[in-house]
């Protein structure tokens, strides 16, 4: 397919491009230079790999393939706390894992609400601990996500389209075949591949969830080989192991990816005349309801437990929240340099294989990340000064891929449907990027750096490594409760944590969302 | 006029500042916060020192390995005997210059780097009004119903879960896969530290979970809740130790060799307890704080040298991991 003329180029692209590369292949430089050989990678290694690769690919076959329903029941429906919904609906997503496991475990754990009912109802009870634990945890997690990234094909369907199928009288059935399943193809790959990748990385969750050594994962593997064996060949290793995996993962699924040229529409509100029938609106508001239980009760349970222990919270938390706001404001700031320029070059691609990019550092593991620039750093600065900023920089590229998927489809969407005038108008380069880009893009960029934010707030990230004592970030203060008996006032921090999550994200998401309107 | 004193003052504070010397102790990360020992140390020491502590808080051996000889400690507080062997090997350490003999362990302490602040003992939680019948000893544990739910940690992401591994090895010997068979079907789960455990077991998930044998203390000192009690088995516990050590590169070797000495003291000792929620080491139990020695405690204590540990580790981990892979 011949490159079409377009009115940016991918310079600035390219150059944030190599950037990111060069952040992750200089870790492993820092690495490198610390590494003796090793022992290498035994039996045990082998079978965390494997059962590392079978539960994220369940996890993301199950969460995309779950998000298909639930966004189709979501994009069709126009009801009261709508968009309140779609922005609790993401907050699993930006949980800290330990909340998380302990907000699941409340309902779904052997003492958790669901026995409690079954044990009612005398019947026998379920146990989540095991490979089908790992997989619901990590559908909790990402279903969301997958679900987000569908609900926004189903937006960039152009109002139009669906206007033609009611005018041409099109049951429900040929809208799906013509309308939906087109878009859910473009869709879903990418989505299921990058939470293949995030499920790859899975850690804690994994092993708690998994009932015990059974459920090892890479990253495991690699966490005890730099914490507990110190072998950093080792480390790299498993690491390199995973990088190749998830890449391999994303550069299939985007391959995968059928380069249907899109057209662009007129703007209008979109109305779904093909979803008026009784049984449409009764399996969409069981589909949301259901939906909406699974990943709102564990919230709840976070709420409820964290509610008693708010008022126990002492001073140090707040200052730790607002060390953490400036982590997230900086994170974003980094996302949006490096993201936008890769995500305008990607898009101009007539293939999105470099995406693949993206990926590198969320699969690099952050351990090996902060370890190999603690390694750079330390003999030029003092790391412990700078941790505040590197834990800033390293969540902006675990939160780059996500980025990518959110934005590449909404600044080609713009290109394709204004590209051509704007080359006509002589509008290129920073131009374009201003006066069509951003505009039209500036939902996704919104969702973006919401994302990006909530993700930087809840996220540990590599300053456990060396943080400095007076300038905790909101997390690793939360974990210090926890370590130190004081796990109610830990359920507060942990509320708080959610609460300015969602804050940002509803921030930024709807804040970008109105501005576009106006 | 006025401007002038603001400024002479502010040359006399800096100045002032620039000669109190400045000592650096690395400590483990929950050291610092306000309820880890960091501050009453601080303050405790800064009394008598005339200098400046200052703590500086991280993953304490990866960091000093990555460190090397750069590194800007002059004291490492909290390094557990796990990992001094490694810790040793770094050769960035001199010897501790304290009087052993006045250490109040219940092992024989020979150690002349790493020197003990406080210690307990690894032991399962449980709480007596939800579980009536707690194992007298670990034999007894093994023989438990099925459904009696146990957490631990794991052993090759956490200290504790690692003592465990040791003990069970210790208690057993030959016999440990067997006995981790026994256990596997009573294992919850496995949690990567020590905290997910114990939230596990405070929520009700769990019968009991492996912590220390001070942790009934935390719950009796600090929240009035005397319901939370550790099972004592006539076969030993493992024993857990926190040390602190020199550097022997230091700029301040008195410094550094005063708050050894402070460590030693009966103030530093008798604050321990309720500050880290531990057993000072070098304090007679009579004069441990009110409520303290009537602690249970076990008779027995089993620990393996670092040498010997070292030389276990690793197939006791592998023993652990094949049986509960099963």
């Amino acid at each position: 397919m011949a490159q079409r003329a377009q009115p940016i180029s991918g310079t600035s692209g390219i150059v944030a491009g190599t950037c990111v590369v060069a952040a992750v292949l200089l870790a492993f430089v820092g690495i490198g230079l610390r590494a003796e050989p090793g022992t290498g990678l035994g039996p045990a290694e082998g079978q965390a790999i494997r059962f590392t690769v079978m539960q994220a690919a369940l996890s993301a076959l199950i969460s995309v393939t779950l998000a298909v329903p639930l966004a189709r029941a979501l994009a069709r429906r126009e009801m009261p706390g709508r968009t309140l919904l779609v922005t609790l609906l993401g907050a699993p997503f930006i949980l800290p894992v330990i909340v998380a496991v302990l907000g699941l475990l409340a309902i779904f754990g052997r003492k958790g609400w669901v026995n409690q009912v079954l044990d009612i109802l005398d019947l026998p009870s379920l146990s989540i601990y095991g490979l089908h634990g790992v997989v619901l945890a990590h559908v909790f997690f990402n279903l969301p996500l997958a679900t987000r990234l569908l609900l926004q094909g189903w937006q960039s369907i152009p109002a139009e389209r669906f206007r033609l199928a009611a005018q041409l009288n099109l049951p429900p059935a040929m809208i799906w075949r013509t309308l939906e399943w087109p878009l859910i193809v473009r869709v879903l790959p990418g989505a299921a591949a990058l939470i293949f990748v995030i499920c790859l990385t899975s850690f804690a969750v994994a092993l708690t969830l998994g009932g015990g050594p059974r459920a090892t994962t890479i990253e495991l593997a690699i966490f005890q080989a730099f914490r507990f064996d110190f072998d950093l060949s080792k480390a790299a290793m498993l690491s390199v192991v995973q990088l190749v995996l998830a890449g391999g993962a994303a550069l299939l699924a985007l391959w995968v990816i059928p380069a249907i040229p899109l057209t662009g529409g007129m703007d209008r509100p979109v109305q779904r005349w093909d979803a008026r029938g009784g049984v449409q609106r009764l399996t969409d508001a069981l589909v949301i309801a259901l939906g909406a239980a699974f990943l709102l009760l564990p919230l709840l349970s976070v709420t409820l437990a964290g509610l008693v222990g708010l008022p126990l919270m002492p001073a140090s938390v707040w200052q730790a929240a607002f060390v953490s706001l400036w982590v997230a404001a900086l994170s974003v700031a980094v996302l949006l340099a490096v993201a936008l320029p890769l995500a305008g070059w990607i898009a101009i691609r007539a293939r999105g294989s470099a995406e693949a990019i993206g990926l590198l550092g969320l699969s690099a593991s952050p351990l090996m990340i902060g370890t190999g620039w603690f390694i750079l750093i330390n003999p030029i600065a003092d790391p412990v000064s700078l941790s505040l900023p590197v834990t800033a920089i390293v969540n902006a590229l675990m939160a780059l891929p996500f980025a990518l998927r959110i934005l590449v489809p909404g600044i080609r969407e713009a290109l394709a449907g204004h590209g051509r005038l704007c080359l006509s108008l002589g509008v290129t380069g920073w131009s374009a990027w201003r006066w069509l880009i951003l505009p039209r893009a500036l939902p996704q960029i919104g969702f973006a750096a919401g994302l990006t934010g909530a993700l930087s707030i809840g996220d540990l990230g590599v300053i456990a490594l060396f943080a400095d004592p007076d300038r905790a970030t909101l997390p690793l203060q939360m974990y210090r409760l926890m370590g130190a008996y004081q796990t109610d006032a830990a359920a507060g921090a942990a509320l708080l944590l959610l609460m300015m999550a969602l804050v940002i994200f509803w921030t930024c998401d709807r804040g970008a969302r109105w501005y576009a309107k106006t | 006029m006025r401007r002038t004193l603001l400024a002479a003052s502010l040359l006399l504070a800096s100045q002032a500042g620039a000669e109190t010397p400045v000592l650096t102790v690395y400590a483990g990360d929950y050291f610092t916060s306000e309820w880890g020992p960091g501050p009453m140390i601080e303050t405790g020491f800064e009394e008598i020192c005339n200098c400046d502590l200052q703590f500086s808080t991280g993953d304490l051996l990866p960091r000093l390995l990555l460190e090397g000889e750069r590194t800007k400690a002059d004291v490492v507080i909290g390094l557990t005997s796990d990992v001094t062997a490694r810790a040793r090997a770094t050769g960035l350490f001199a010897p501790h210059g304290q009087d052993n003999s006045a250490l109040t362990l219940p092992i024989d302490w020979t150690d002349d780097t790493f020197l003990p602040f406080n210690y307990g003992h690894t032991a399962f939680i449980y709480n007596e009004t939800t579980m009536e019948a707690p194992p007298a000893s670990f034999d007894a544990l093994l023989e438990m119903p099925d459904d009696v739910k146990i957490v631990i940690q794991d052993p090759r992401t956490s200290i504790s879960g690692l003592a465990l591994v040791l003990w069970v090895q210790a208690v057993y010997g030959e016999a440990s896969a067997d006995v981790w068979t026994k256990l596997a079907p009573k294992i919850l789960t496995v949690t990567k530290d020590w905290s997910a455990s114990y939230g596990l077991f405070t929520d009700g998930e769990a019968d009991m979970v492996l912590s220390y044998t001070t942790s009934p203390a935390y719950h009796m000192f600090a929240e009035d809740d005397f319901t939370k009690k550790a099972a004592l088995f006539p076969e030993g516990h493992y024993f857990m130790v926190e040390t602190v050590a020199k550097i022997a590169q230091t700029q301040k070797p008195e410094l550094a060799d005063a708050f050894l000495t402070y460590v030693m003291s009966r103030d530093f000792q008798s604050m321990i307890p309720t500050a880290n929620w531990s057993l000072p080491s070098a304090l007679p139990q009579t004069d441990w704080p009110e409520g303290w020695a009537q602690l249970p405690l076990p008779e027995k204590v089993l620990f393996y040298s670092e040498t010997e540990a070292a030389a276990l580790q690793a197939e006791a981990i592998e023993t652990w991991r094949n049986a509960l892979s099963q």
